[in-house]
């Protein structure tokens, strides 16, 4: 192969499970990039992830309903996106998330209540990025990208053989911070995996409308970026592509870029109505296409999983969902000081005023205050 | 032992001296390698330090900001370049967003100890996108400091205090003073960032002042004094986030007067609002008027301070005499 060939994705995205959890036939280009279907067990570890992430996701719509969570951008559909690349990172590995990405964070092992702290509202980022190595989950939209390529930049100069993982979705790559985090990224060649989550929508706009790119994994080689693309539905080939990327990029081969076709099932987020942009078909087609139906029926063909085992992983995920709601039940004990405590390192004189100040107003009305919660 | 030292070889010095000490210091933008920067404040890093602590890095300023977040996160100490004032502002998400928030967002547990350098300001001939003067932009975001030297010996110490700082620093370097002059003995601490210093004592006018108007306003109460006998105290406020609230005012206390001297528009600017204007029309009975430049011109020319403006639209209803006085005669 050509240098060029090489920068150059497959031209199917990479398949080994179809969606009714057979093999799939793979391709020559697999075949001959070295692809292969991921051993048996670490199929398994996804799975069961995947189960406790559905689940999860489902609890965190169903918070909002509540009235618990103040919005929440469901992952439903992208469970194996969501799973499989976070499975495979090692523990000194930095992760850099975006809002739509809570069950990629739970999967990570961060407390699931830390997590939904930026979605609650009580706090921005609940959970200890440098302890989790996890940067906080990122709203504007790509800015993410040239993070991921600094602190990827950063352990490569630490002389660290951890990499960076950056998701980033389909709308967000048309965004200038994704072109000129993949540009960083390649001149520095750090050791960075870009993730797009191709799930077809930013909020209501479709990929048509964001490029004329056949797909997007063809933005890679514009920046001499090695690239490829997945069926993001096919936990195995996500885990096969992504583990692939790791150590290229661990190798000191420089940046990856991935690119998972995918579907966002649910709206954009519980607040959004996605009836008005899409047809009951397209979704119900992508139904068909569910990567944990997809994997569990294969696993169960395999022998790998029995009917005991699905009862007994579905039994964690509901423990884990309940532990969830009783802990989201609990009113967040919040402390208006904080509101001041962390902006600077040194407050500014006019800031530690306005701390005193509400202070002061707090201490006043103190005996009232206590008289309402009452 | 002291000798006649630019304000770009006190910053020169500055970065010489935190990359020496601090090896997580870098020095990140766009032709601060081989060429030492377009003002020559980077000259001969990357000769001295090597490509990987003073690094030419892609042209695009959203990336060196946004790199610069990554690499503060394994706690490297980025000092990053912005060309010109107004090249800028596509880092501005990335600034206001990110650089300024992450500290708070994260409870203090990810600091972004960045120095964002910004040459700005009028007054050498520059061309539109040269020439603007920003402060008034990343002064109204928490989570930033903004520092603006005026002297040599501020221009070195200041920078010093600002790459070991946790914060985040906005360090703005009036371009008109690059090659201004003064004797200093290198390295200098003067005063911290957040102190305000009186640079002429005086009895009847407070001038507050700060970064390229400095020495205008020097110059300017020499003319008063010679003239017309009004004796003006000139205050640099050398950082505007932090802002010394008690310099000024026990400085406007004294002569009863304030007048704010600042380069940027008038209307819209950091000038107008500024604490000292509104906090000294309260706080005194005496007369008080902002000067700053007309909204709608960019101070391109190398005498800017003579197309220094007074509008009537955005002085207060008081009227007074000292700025008409101080500006017309600089
Ligand atoms: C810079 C910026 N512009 C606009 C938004 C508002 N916004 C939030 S999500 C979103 C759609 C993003 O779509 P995509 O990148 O495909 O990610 P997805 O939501 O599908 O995961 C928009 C426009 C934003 N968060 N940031
Ligand atoms: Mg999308």
């Amino acid at each position: 192969m050509s240098e060029i060939d090489d920068l150059l994705p497959c031209r199917e995205p990479v398949r080994f499970l179809s969606p009714d959890g057979t093999e799939a036939e793979p391709t020559q280009e697999m075949t001959d990039r070295g692809y292969a279907i991921p051993p048996v067990e670490d199929l398994v570890r996804v799975w069961r992830a995947m189960v406790v992430g559905r689940r999860f996701d489902a609890q965190a719509t169903a918070l909002t309903k509540q009235g618990r969570l103040a919005v929440y951008p469901s992952s439903r559909g992208q469970d194996a996106c969501q799973v499989a690349p976070v499975l495979a990172l090692q523990e000194d590995d930095w992760f850099f998330p975006t809002y739509r990405d809570s069950m990629a964070l739970v999967t990570r092992g961060i407390d699931p209540v830390e997590v939904l702290t930026l979605l609650r509202g009580d706090w921005h980022c609940g959970y200890d990025p440098k302890a989790t190595r996890t940067a906080p989950q990122c709203t504007p939209l790509a800015t993410q990208a040239v993070h991921a390529a600094g602190a990827a930049d950063g352990l490569r100069r630490r002389e660290s053989d951890a990499v960076a993982l950056c998701f980033i979705g389909d709308g967000a790559t048309s965004e200038g911070d994704f072109h000129e985090g993949l540009n960083f990224a390649g001149v520095f060649n750090a050791p960075v995996v870009y993730l797009v989550q191709n799930n077809k929508y930013a909020i209501s706009v479709p990929l048509s409308k964001q490029t004329k790119a056949p797909a997007l994994a063809y933005k890679g080689i514009g920046y001499g970026v090695r690239a490829e693309q997945v069926d993001g539905n096919d936990p195995a080939a996500v885990l096969a592509v992504t583990r692939k990327a790791y150590e290229h990029a661990r190798s000191g081969k420089g940046p990856f870029l991935v690119e998972a076709h995918t579907y966002r099932m649910e709206a954009h987020t519980n607040a959004d109505d996605a009836t008005r942009y899409r047809t009951p078909d397209e979704v119900d087609e992508w139904t068909g296409q569910d990567p944990l139906v997809r994997l569990q029926a294969y696993l169960v063909a395999q022998g790998a999983i029995d009917d005991a085992r699905v009862e007994e992983v579905r039994q964690e995920a509901e423990e884990f969902a309940a532990a969830l709601r009783d802990r989201m039940n609990a009113d967040p004990q919040v402390d208006p000081a904080d509101l001041f405590a962390h902006v600077y390192a040194r407050p500014t004189p006019q800031l530690r005023e306005q701390a005193e100040m509400v202070a002061a107003e707090r201490e006043a009305s103190r005996p009232e205050t206590e008289e309402v919660a009452r | 032992m002291s000798r006649p030292t630019t304000y770009a070889q006190a910053l020169n010095t500055a970065l010489r001296d935190a990359l020496t000490e601090d090896e997580n210091v870098l020095v990140l933008g766009e032709d601060v390698g081989q060429l030492g920067g377009v003002f020559r404040i980077t000259d001969g890093l990357t000769r001295d330090f090597g490509e990987d602590r003073c690094i030419d890095t892609p042209l695009a300023e959203a990336g060196i900001a946004g790199f610069a977040v990554g690499l503060a996160m394994q706690g490297f100490r980025p000092v990053i370049e912005m060309q010109f004032d107004a090249f800028g502002y596509p880092a501005f998400e990335q600034v206001v967003s990110h650089i300024a928030k992450m500290r708070n967002r994260t409870r203090g547990r990810l600091t972004m100890p960045i120095v964002i350098r910004v040459p700005y300001a009028g007054g050498i001939g520059g061309v539109e996108h040269h020439c603007d003067s920003s402060e008034g932009y990343y002064v109204h975001t928490p989570g930033l400091h903004v520092v603006t030297p005026s002297t040599p010996a501020d221009a070195y110490s200041l920078l010093r205090e600002s790459i070991a700082s946790d914060d985040p620093v906005v360090f703005m370097e009036p371009k008109s003073l690059y090659w201004s002059k003064a004797e200093v003995e290198l390295p200098t601490t003067t005063e911290p960032v957040g102190r305000a210093a009186v640079r002429r004592e005086g009895s009847d006018v407070t001038v507050v002042t700060y970064g390229p108007q400095v020495p205008n306003a020097l110059r300017a109460a020499e003319v008063a004094a010679a003239e017309e006998d009004w004796d003006l105290e000139v205050v640099d406020l050398r950082s505007l986030v932090p802002f010394d609230d008690e310099t000024v005012m026990t400085s406007v206390r004294k002569t009863g007067r304030a007048v704010v001297l600042a380069e940027a528009q008038a209307s819209p600017a950091w000038a107008p609002r500024s604490p000292p204007a509104s906090r000294s029309a309260a706080s005194t009975p005496s007369p008080r008027r902002c000067c700053g430049s007309a909204a709608s011109t960019s101070p391109t020319r190398r005498r800017s301070s003579s197309t220094r403006t007074c509008p009537a639209s955005t002085a207060s209803s008081t009227p007074s005499r000292g700025c008409s006085g101080t500006t017309s005669r600089t």
